[in-house]
């Protein structure tokens, strides 16, 4: 008994050593996920990010089909790879409501020049009010909003070409 | 090949650049409140409070631009009357445990609660044990020197 007492702690540190070791193989992800998903959106007024794109609201979430809420940036990497995909969607006739986290309208303008404009609306978040409100971490983050104005579901990070038809299925679930 | 190369070196030393907002920081990211007592309530929260854009820092400690921008939402509802305790709520509903440097008891949490009083109970149950056999045995014929031999 008392011999296999003393084997105890290496036992313990081969648990660790065992449990360290599986979590090494194991997919690391950075993502926090928000709480707010299947909660309703807060209520928000923001103001238009660039001259000739209304602002956003919350009003603006209620009633028609669901919608698209893409949290971006113009000085977000990512977000430039995203932009043909949030274009892809647009196509399919998918609304985009758009909220510019941290942005100056100069920017935002060339930006859409750039790259294309798929938002019916952008709302300029100066200071992440709305991105703190929603429970996100960063841009780019996009979230499903049904025509009631609930909070369905959270893609965090880019779009990507896979991306979009499972957008597209959550987009017809929530219908 | 070679103009390849620089158009490599140039995205990526442009890249870290870009990858900031230009935009000031917010309003009470770097001012303090005018109120000492407020103030100092804050920065305690703040310290408790964990950057969602750094690896293992406060939103105290960070330079990130969200991390500015929580503590101008801490400072803020601070200032509006709101109490530290509704400011943490605030934001673990909408971030979980992750946000918060001061772990409550839940489901997850549990066992680094737990853990600690387990081995204080093990500890508890050898030394009971021992003690109790060194009690029991005659100096000169305890177990121990007889393994040992």
């Amino acid at each position: 008994m008392s011999r296999l007492f003393y084997l105890l702690p290496l036992a313990a540190f081969l648990f660790f050593a065992g449990l360290a070791g599986y979590m090494l193989t194991q997919d690391k992800t950075d993502a926090v996920p928000s709480q707010m998903v299947e909660q309703p959106l807060p209520d928000f007024a923001l103001k238009p990010a660039v001259d000739g794109i209304p602002g956003v609201s919350r009003a603006d979430f209620v009633g028609g089909a669901p919608r698209l809420l893409n949290i971006w940036a113009s000085w977000c990497l990512p977000c430039i790879a995203e932009a043909p995909h949030l274009e892809r969607l647009k196509e399919e006739g998918v609304e985009i409501v758009g909220i510019a986290v941290r942005d100056e309208p100069e920017a935002v303008a060339q930006f859409l020049e750039r790259h294309g404009n798929p938002y019916s609306r952008i709302g300029a978040d100066e200071i992440s009010e709305l991105m703190i409100e929603l429970g996100a971490s960063g841009v780019p983050e996009t979230y499903v909003i049904d025509a009631e104005g609930n909070i369905r579901y959270q893609h965090i990070g880019d779009i990507r070409a896979e991306t979009v038809p499972m957008l597209l299925a959550k987009l017809e679930e929530v219908r | 090949m070679i103009r390849a190369l620089l158009a490599l070196c140039a995205v990526t030393i442009a890249a870290p650049l870009l990858a900031q907002s230009a935009m000031p920081p917010a309003p009470y990211a770097y001012v303090q409140l005018d109120d000492p007592e407020q103030e100092a309530q804050a920065s305690a929260l703040m310290e408790t409070l964990r950057c969602l854009k750094c690896q293992s820092q406060s939103i105290a400690d960070s330079d990130a631009p969200m991390a500015g921008d929580m503590r101008h939402q801490v400072r803020t509802r601070i200032a509006a009357g709101d109490s530290p305790t509704e400011i943490r709520a605030f934001m673990t509903r909408r971030y979980g445990d992750y946000v918060s440097y001061q772990p409550e008891v839940s489901a997850t949490t549990w066992p680094l609660f737990a853990a600690p009083l387990v081995l204080l109970l093990i500890i508890g149950l050898v030394l009971l044990r021992r003690l109790g056999e060194r009690r029991g045995a005659a100096p000169t014929t305890s177990r121990d020197d007889g393994e040992r031999t």
